[in-house]
């Protein structure tokens, strides 16, 4: 029996946009059915990953394969084979949906340039489905994205994402500009979906508490590096990387009493940019625990509880900093 | 009226620094007027950090903005806005002038649109304390770098010589409060001032805000969306809902038990790391968010409450304590009977 291939794998997979190191090296494997989120903060090039996955732009080095599909560099023509292997949700629903097209035209798109001829009433048929799986009524299809909930709007570019039936889903911060109380019915929507109809997603976030129900696996994004991978129960439990330690002490809990007993874990705001990455580990000039070694060494991806760490200060034997000693310079084991 | 809570300590009640009653806020639009405040009362002691939640729209901004005159020709203010005892509603431009940045600073979101591009920060803050303190250009600059200490800018006497892209959002923002602090104003209105910021930058900027109030005994309104923001920092809380309070508690009585529906809602669908593991759904809200206060005569949530009824549709709850003798007040007919069950952390 050969294995199913995975759904997506990246190798080494590097984005410059010329002097702009976004991704430097992302290896990244997400099976069938399975969900990863990929974390970090605010220009760490976890869109450009996205970006680079459907293809909207051409990597620099490494490669994408796609359901065991090279598609580095194919061009667009042969790509359009593909295009229903893979879609993609984006941040702002607003700036994503074109104004000008009424809601069931918007979500019959990917059908449309698939290129299967499908009789009017049987794409209307596909598009009521599709809006009833995202818990919309069938009118919406004759409304504009404007006279729609930034909910409703992001639920049409979800219908819009899985009409083609993709093998994996980029959902790149779908919840990030909703209100919070339209957020949570949007990241069960998008739980729901996946564990019916399995398809694989890469979901990308700046919030780490938002993916704890829906991933299965999480890698953390720092300046253009992963820093750390491992299965939801693994990083939320037992971090190794001292960015992942401080992502999860920095977020502060819905909880006054308990929020107030926390350590804080303070980084600096030194941020480094993508332009001019720090020698050896890229985290060192915020990382509490740093020393000699992490400015003149690039520290290797440890293998590390069924995960990856690149610190120099976690071993495979499961040795792991804690960055919440930082000034007793404490090893946990 | 407040009460020393058991976190935070804010001094001894006293007059409130700054005093909210009955404000309400209209636009005049192509469409009509529209209300987007509707009869806010809120105190502020004097060195107590208040923090107001609301969905987008619901007049955080707008209340905000009202109490130095920030507001555009075509917004209508009425009620009443006491700084220290000073009726602030109908006061002349000179007075308001005179208060804004000298009793009343403020920090936004986007730090640097409120920075300007082509001048280094330190002349931007000596700038704000030649005009309001009548400074030397010396005292000034020396007293630039020790704002940018307190601030905990590293290396200050460097960092004043910047021009504001040379810093990171984070440092940006640390500027934007030194300036505000510049002149030691009573309040300080900090309306999402870590939204556009990292988790990790954001607990620097928290910090700052909470070592200032220690510090300098500075009132601070801190406006969020996020619930965990509120429980780190704030000593009371003002939730709204369509331009209204809807209810505002010390901080701990107001996570321990909400007795609004929608300060339920809103709690138990926030994530809290270490809680939804495995295949645990989060609680939503159905329904759509209502853009303003249309519903004078009912409670402006009930098309997305659970417990909603014919009251609820007739007319609207006042803002009532929710027990004799306390602080905590809630605008609901029907309140959460019950504490809310905090959900356990599933380690550390
Ligand atoms: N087309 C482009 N040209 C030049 N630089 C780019 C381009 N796209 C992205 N970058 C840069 O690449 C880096 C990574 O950007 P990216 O958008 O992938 O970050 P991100 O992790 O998605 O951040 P955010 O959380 O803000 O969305 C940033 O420094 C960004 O400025
Ligand atoms: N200049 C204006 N003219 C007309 N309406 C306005 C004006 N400014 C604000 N509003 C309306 O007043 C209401 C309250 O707006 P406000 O900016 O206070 O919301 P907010 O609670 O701060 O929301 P957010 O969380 O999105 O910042 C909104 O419905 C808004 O559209
Ligand atoms: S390698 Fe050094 S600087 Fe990097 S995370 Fe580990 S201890 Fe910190
Ligand atoms: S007054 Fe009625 S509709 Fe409004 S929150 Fe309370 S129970 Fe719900
Ligand atoms: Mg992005
Ligand atoms: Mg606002």
């Amino acid at each position: 029996m050969t294995p199913q291939p995975n759904a997506l794998e990246l190798d080494d997979l590097v984005m410059h946009f010329g002097p702009v190191r976004a991704v430097d090296g992302v290896s990244l494997r997400i099976p069938r059915g399975r969900v990863t989120a990929l974390v970090g903060e605010s220009g760490s090039g976890k869109s450009t990953v996205g970006r680079c996955v459907v293809r909207l732009v051409e990597p620099t080095a490494g490669t994408v394969r796609i359901a065991g599909t090279d598609v580095t560099h194919l061009t667009r023509r042969q790509l359009r084979r593909h295009r229903s292997d893979v879609s993609i949700v984006f941040q702002d629903p607003a700036g994503s949906l074109d104004p000008r097209m009424l809601v069931g035209d918007i979500v019959a798109e990917p059908l449309r340039l698939s290129g299967r001829r499908l009789s009017g009433r049987d794409r209307q048929a596909r598009v009521a489905a599709e809006l009833g799986r995202v818990g919309l009524r069938a009118e919406v299809a004759r409304r504009y994205p404007h006279e729609l909930s930034g909910g409703q709007r992001q639920r049409v570019s979800i219908a819009r994402a899985l009409i083609s039936e993709p093998n994996l889903l980029i959902a790149d911060e779908p919840t990030s500009a909703l209100d919070v109380s339209v957020q949570a019915s949007v990241l069960n929507l998008l739980a729901d979906l996946q564990r019916d109809i399995g398809f694989a997603c890469l979901f990308i976030t700046h919030d780490l508490s938002a993916v704890e129900y829906l991933a299965d696996d999480i890698a953390v994004m720092y300046l253009g590096q992963l820093v750390e991978q491992g299965s939801r129960e693994q990083i939320f439990t037992r971090p190794a990387h001292p960015y992942t330690q401080a992502l999860l002490a920095a977020a502060p809990l819905a909880d006054p009493v308990r929020q107030r007993q926390r350590q804080p874990v303070l980084l600096g705001d030194d941020l480094p940019s993508a332009l001019d990455p720090p020698s050896g580990c890229r985290f060192r000039t915020r990382c509490p625990l740093a020393f000699d070694r992490c400015a003149s060494e690039t520290p290797a991806q440890v293998e590390y509880g069924g995960g990856m760490a690149a610190c120099h200060l976690v071993q495979p034997d499961g040795t792991r900093p804690d960055v919440r000693a930082a000034d007793s310079s404490e090893v946990l084991s | 009226m407040t009460t020393t809570g058991q976190l935070g300590d804010p001094p001894a009640p006293g007059a409130p620094a700054l005093e909210l009653r009955d404000l309400s806020v209209t636009f005049r639009t192509e469409g009509g007027i529209v209300s987007a405040v509707d009869r806010v009362s809120l105190d502020l002691a004097p060195g107590e950090i208040v923090g107001m939640v609301g969905e987008s729209g619901c007049g955080k901004s707008v209340t905000a903005m009202s109490i130095a005159g920030l507001l555009p020709e075509s917004a209508r203010i009425s009620g009443s806005i006491r700084l220290q005892g000073t009726e602030l509603v109908g006061a002349r431009d000179s007075v308001l002038r005179r208060v804004r940045g000298k009793e009343i600073a403020y920090i936004f979101q986007e730090p640097m649109s409120s920075l300007n591009p082509v001048l280094t920060v330190g002349r931007q803050i000596t700038e704000v304390l030649q005009v309001h303190e009548r400074m030397s250009r010396r005292a000034a600059r020396a007293r630039a770098v020790e704002l940018l200490t307190l601030v905990g800018i590293p290396s200050p006497a460097t960092r004043v010589d910047n021009y504001p892209h040379q810093l990171s959002g984070g440092m940006r923002q640390r500027v934007m409060i030194a300036m505000a602090v510049a002149c030691g104003p009573k309040v300080l209105v900090a309306d999402e001032p870590t939204t556009a910021l990292d988790v990790t930058v954001q607990a620097g900027i928290l910090q700052v805000l909470r070592d200032l109030r220690d510090r300098l005994g500075t009132s601070i309104l801190i406006i969020t969306h996020d619930l965990g923001v509120i429980a780190d920092v704030a000593d009371r809380v003002v939730v709204m809902y369509a331009g209204r309070v809807v209810e505002r508690a010390q901080v701990t009585d107001l996570f321990a038990h909400p007795h609004h529906r929608y300060t339920a809602g809103l709690l138990s669908a926030s994530p809290t790391p270490g809680v939804h593991a495995g295949t645990q759904r989060l609680q939503e809200i159905p329904g759509l968010v209502p853009v303003l206060s249309t519903q004078p005569d009912a409670c402006t949530f009930a098309d997305r409450c659970p417990a909603a009824d014919a009251r609820c549709r007739d007319a609207a709850p006042p803002l009532d304590a929710v027990a004799a003798a306390t602080d905590h007040l809630a605008a609901c007919w029907h309140p959460c009977p019950i504490p809310r069950t905090q959900p356990e952390e599933a380690s550390a």
